[in-house]
């Protein structure tokens, strides 16, 4: 390589590495906001803001889905592992939304730490396999009682 | 520098690549090839992803919007990786064909990561419940095809063809930091975004069933690109000589000839360049 174009790479690396750096401390500065949502450990450790609305992520804990049989009103609480929190949300629910499937609710907190959701969205894994698999797959951890991966 | 005399193959088809009298014909023959393949990857690949791949077990039919969402994420990125390679070549080398080859990519690239978008958009709705959320992934995707219209736009903006040429490479080079965040955005942010799935290589989490029509359908989408662009090439390369030599001595055999059909076919026999 002749040594112009030794001098035209070597500038192009120092441009590119220059605006990597600039890109990596801009987003370091914004990871907070990067979050789409906060997990229920950090609601209940007060992470989460007051009064103002907010995501929460987490799993529907089986058999805590309860549904007001004359209206929309739905009832469920939400986990991590470690820690509950109990949402309320009145409208359509997503086609994936279901008891051990991943949730982010949008909302926020009353003063009892109920979290008053007002949009609900599902988080779809990135598994794809058929009904008789999946089956199987239930039928084998039929035992273990986690069913899915820890983060929703 | 010195060793010009015996020039190595590879830095002979590189130099040959960069001269269009002999691109022009050579893309011309390549088109029809990769137009074939393109088809004979595309009809299989739609026939097992939407008839013959089992239901997903949580999604139902819905998750066969992936067939053509994943593969047109995919090339999106994959475009535009093929114009920073470009890009360098173009300010390093300051070869034209290389400058030709971004802006003959960028529509392709931005009419993908629109597909990508809008398919999105499309599936996310009876999904997750939103046609849209301002996650890490959909939002570096959304960049990404901004960085596609501005480049498309700055290139267009100036007059000189080499200036434009140059302006828009720098361009391409920095865009380039946004292509690790739109792969790794799901893995550094929580996201509303699923993970990456064929990527991951520790256990299957996708039924093989339905992973071959997607990997046939990702080779079909690429195959798509190389058509399109060299088309575009083509169309970029006369345009721009439309009063250079071997424009004037194309069309001149063109005329001579007689015409058994519209397109450059039969201008391409009997005219060699070597």
């Amino acid at each position: 390589m002749s040594p112009l174009r030794k001098k035209r790479l070597y500038t192009l690396l120092l441009l590119l590495s220059g605006v990597g750096l600039a890109t990596f401390l801009l987003l370091q500065a914004f990871s907070e906001n990067m979050m789409f949502y906060f997990s229920t450990s950090e609601v209940q450790q007060g992470k989460a803001p007051q009064g103002r609305d907010f995501r929460l992520g987490g799993l529907v804990v089986n058999g805590t889905v309860q549904r007001d049989p004359t209206s929309l009103k739905v009832r469920f609480d939400l986990t991590d592992g470690a820690a509950n929190v109990t949402v309320e949300y009145n409208g359509i629910l997503p086609d994936l939304f279901r008891e051990g499937q991943g949730i982010i609710a949008n909302g926020r907190l009353n003063a009892e730490g109920i979290f008053m959701a007002h949009e609900v969205l599902a988080k779809h894994d990135e598994n794809y396999m058929p009904p008789e698999v999946a089956d199987s797959l239930k039928q084998a951890a039929k035992n273990v009682p986690q069913p899915q991966q820890a983060t929703p | 520098m010195t060793e010009k005399r015996t020039m190595h193959p590879l830095l002979k088809w590189f130099y040959r690549l960069g001269a269009p009298a002999w691109f022009y014909p050579f893309a011309g023959k390549l088109l029809p090839w990769l137009g074939g393949l393109f088809l004979l990857l595309l009809v299989p690949g739609l026939y097992l992803g939407l008839w013959h791949a089992p239901a997903d077990y949580q999604q139902g039919d819905s998750f066969r919007i992936m067939y053509v969402h994943v593969p047109a994420a995919w090339l999106s990125m994959f475009v535009y990786f093929a114009m920073a390679v470009s890009a360098v070549i173009a300010l390093v080398w300051r070869v034209r064909m290389a400058e030709i080859m971004i802006i003959s990519s960028a529509p392709i690239g931005a009419g993908f990561a629109l597909i990508a978008l809008v398919s999105g958009a499309l599936w996310g709705k009876p999904m997750w419940g939103a046609w849209w959320v301002w996650d890490a992934r959909l939002t570096s995707e959304l960049i990404l095809l901004f960085i596609y219209l501005g480049i498309i736009a700055l290139y267009n903006a100036i007059d000189e063809r080499r200036s434009a040429g140059r302006a828009m490479s720098l361009l391409t080079l920095v865009g380039v930091v946004n292509l690790p965040i739109i792969h790794y955005s799901v893995v550094w942010w929580n996201t509303l975004h699923q993970g990456a799935t064929v990527s991951k290589f520790d256990t299957p989490s996708i039924h093989i069933d339905m992973l071959i029509p997607l990997l046939l359908m990702a080779a079909a989408f690429k195959v798509f690109y190389g058509w399109a662009m060299l088309l575009k090439m083509r169309a970029h390369l006369l345009e721009q000589d439309l009063h250079c030599g071997w424009v004037k001595e194309r069309i001149f055999n063109a005329q001579k000839m007689p015409r058994k059909n519209s397109t450059g076919r039969v201008a391409n026999q009997g005219h060699k360049h070597e």
